[in-house]
């Protein structure tokens, strides 16, 4: 209990740490959200509404940092992050909630994918190294190496352009009303495919290295030779003695990209035009909305958090030496 | 002088076995040969490449039933290579090369090991023949429960055993080394490095084997820990009757243990006599040399001398015995022919010990256009 006790003190610490970061980075920015709005409006709105922005953003009050800090947190925990500038007046928690469901939809079922297959073709190729499976891993890593942003133009250009058989961009037919009719679901993993696919092929070669290495080691362990002269199953030896401690490094790579997968996908959803929430928040910077991008980052460390959170209680049942207390 | 140690038994003496006094031993040498394993001209290679090392030479070796035989060794000789090439386990880039495993049943019934196919061989393994490894820290899974790892064991071979009768009887087996059964719900971090070994010896036990190799099995624990784990496994010896290959590079815990001694040296037997033999009347110098290099506890006093040199470099050596280097009895015969092991030219030594040295063996010292020499009066003691 005391284990469990001590790590919620330090989820709670990263919180307030990772809170009065997301707190101060904007501030430290350079330039001015109003001028920002008035020139994105390109002259529909007057100057002379400058003043009325300001009220209405709260930036006409002299209010201190520090006074501005505290009202942060209030405003927080009462789940409040304010107005986007951007999509004003629409709240930042509903431009968040409409734009998370897609990115962990789809980046975290491309994720999930992307670890299984890779940590199986992993196990395989690292239990019989030297065979002409081998031959895989160059050819991941290739793609792998390959910068995303280029891999997914080709991937559009290839499949979309060319031969027309996926959607460019866009997540889903915007003839169709959203609901949970099989036409729409269909629709929206049709336009899912291509993003998807090109997220799978360029991180599974660090499911299949992290995973082919770690089962090279563990394979020369002793416990893995004691258990084929126990005459356990080919099968039995290799995933309940090899995999099965191979895979613990990869468990926690794969929590913390469970974090990332909220924030890390702004390449994705910027080429394929995805309104994920890497959407936004390249539309937040750019136009200095504060408030949506504050919310987006908490957005962000609160996932990654969370995800630190599961991985180390999956970690905590997967083996049984990190239960220790002490 | 009798230490006790702190489990309340007394400490034997590593070289228990003072001159004149009779062997307490039951003498497992019965005069009709039953032999349990017979490893044939076992070959081993390390490397794929056109020059591979050759780390076993032509290793013959028989295991008599009940019999406990210590195989010993300087480091690097060969001893864990023999273990592992008869079990099959043997790592890249180990290669078989030539030779025979035989084992033989209760029933009468002799395979060789070295020619099953896979699920002969899974299936052989445990039932047959277990192992306990060096390792005692790394030999359990360290995510799994100790039940559940002698208990796969069991179900692999026995399916039709429940979960729960495998569980029942790895308790039985956890009592049989004196660890209490409530130790079947521990991880292997939770037990000491004794207790470990322990529970390896009951995994191995776990299908009344017939054969149980131990590789060095008490060397990563303390004086005391290695004396319990040794009497334990003779006493289970008794018990259960199994017969064993125990492997060590400590020939005074040999003494104690084995029936009977193994000599290696360079990838071959040198001798192979039984232990009071080895201990008492050493044939080979190599043997000499070790037995003059740890200082006995009890009985006459002798002059430590250690061996000079070091063990030779396998992958160069040439025709010729391989110790003649540091050997103090070599002579000109010794660069020119291998040594094979033949009948000690001592008059009325046991007719069942060998060993590999030109001072024994005129015949070959002859063949070679030389002329043999006698066998020293240090290599000839009565």
């Amino acid at each position: 209990m005391r284990f469990f006790l001590r790590r919620f003190m330090f989820y709670v610490i990263t919180f307030w740490a990772a809170v009065t970061i997301n707190f101060l980075i904007p501030r430290l920015l350079p330039g001015d959200p109003v001028s920002a709005l008035i020139a994105k409006n390109q002259g529909r709105i007057s100057p002379d509404a400058t003043e009325a922005l300001r009220a209405l953003f709260g930036l006409d009050q002299d209010v201190s940092l520090w006074q501005q800090y505290l009202d942060y947190w209030g405003l927080i925990l009462h789940g409040e992050l304010g107005i986007s500038f951007t999509y004003f007046p629409t709240p930042v928690t509903e431009v968040i909630q409409q734009a998370l469901p897609w990115t962990i939809g789809l980046v975290g079922i491309a994720t999930i994918i992307s670890f299984t297959i890779g940590t199986l073709i992993g196990t395989g190729i690292g239990w019989r190294r030297g065979t002409w499976a081998d031959s895989l891993l160059p050819i991941s890593t290739f793609f792998s190496s390959v910068p995303y942003f280029w891999l997914a133009l080709i991937a559009i250009s290839l499949f979309s352009v060319t031969l027309g058989w996926f959607p460019a961009s866009g997540s889903y037919d915007r003839s169709l009303i959203p609901t949970w009719s099989w036409e729409f679901v269909g629709s929206v993993i049709y336009y899912g495919f291509l993003p998807a696919m090109t997220i799978v092929i360029s991180s599974i070669a660090g499911w299949i290295l992290g995973m082919r290495n770690m089962m090279v080691t563990v394979s020369s362990e002793d416990y893995v030779t004691v258990a084929q002269a126990k005459g356990l199953s080919e099968r039995a030896v290799m995933f309940g003695y090899a995999a099965r401690n191979a895979v613990l490094p990869q468990v926690s790579s794969f929590a913390l990209s469970l974090g990332f997968i909220v924030g890390g996908t702004l390449v994705m959803e910027i080429v394929f035009s995805y309104q994920g929430i890497g959407y936004f928040l390249f539309t937040a910077v750019a136009a200095k909305d504060y408030p949506l991008m504050q919310g987006i980052f908490l957005v962000i460390t609160l996932a990654v958090l969370f995800a630190n959170i599961v991985a180390d209680f999956v970690y905590g049942v997967l083996d049984p030496r990190t239960r220790q207390e002490g | 002088m009798t230490i006790t140690s702190p489990f309340g038994q007394p400490f034997g003496d590593p070289l228990g076995l003072p001159l004149g006094q009779p062997d307490v031993r039951t003498p497992a040498l019965t005069p009709v040969s039953d032999p349990v394993l017979e490893i044939r001209n076992l070959s081993v290679d390390y490397g794929y490449d056109g020059d591979p090392v050759h780390v076993l030479r032509q290793v013959s070796l028989t295991l008599e039933r009940g019999e406990v035989l210590g195989l010993a060794g300087e480091s690097g000789c060969g001893k864990s290579t023999l273990a592992y090439a008869a079990t099959r386990l043997l790592p890249p880039p180990g290669l078989i090369t030539g030779g025979e495993v035989l084992f033989t049943d209760r029933d009468g019934t002799t395979t060789d090991i070295l020619r099953l196919n896979d699920a002969q061989l899974r299936a052989s393994r445990w039932q047959d023949l277990a192992i306990v490894f060096q390792g005692a820290m790394n030999s359990l899974n360290p995510v799994f429960r100790v039940g559940r790892q002698i208990a796969d064991g069991i179900r692999a071979h026995r399916p039709e055993v429940s979960q729960k009768e495998a569980l029942e009887r790895s308790a039985e087996l956890l009592e049989l080394v004196g660890i209490s059964p409530d130790r079947l719900r521990s991880y292997p971090h939770q037990l000491s490095g004794g207790m470990r070994q322990r529970v390896m010896i009951a995994m191995a036990l776990a299908l009344d084997p017939q054969v149980l190799i131990m590789d060095e099995p008490t060397t990563a624990l303390d004086v005391v820990m290695q004396r319990q784990i040794v009497e334990q496994i003779a006493d289970l010896r008794d018990r259960l009757g199994f017969s064993v290959i125990f492997i060590t590079h400590d020939v005074s815990l040999l003494i104690e243990i084995a029936d009977r001694i193994a000599i290696m040296y360079a990838g071959e037997i040198v001798e192979d006599a039984a232990a009071r033999d080895v201990y008492q009347r050493p044939r080979h110098p190599y043997s000499s040399a070790l037995l003059h290099s740890f200082p006995p506890l009890r009985g006459p006093r002798r002059e430590l001398t250690g061996i000079p040199g070091s063990p030779p470099d396998l992958s160069k050596l040439g025709g010729g015995c391989p110790f003649r280097d540091r050997c103090a009895f070599a002579f000109d015969a010794c660069s020119k022919v291998n040594p094979e092991l033949v009948f000690p030219d001592v008059p009325g030594d046991d007719p069942r010990r060998s060993v590999a040295c030109l001072r024994h063996d005129p015949a070959a010292v002859r063949a070679v256009g030389e002329q043999p020499l006698p066998v020293p009066p240090e290599l000839s003691a009565r």
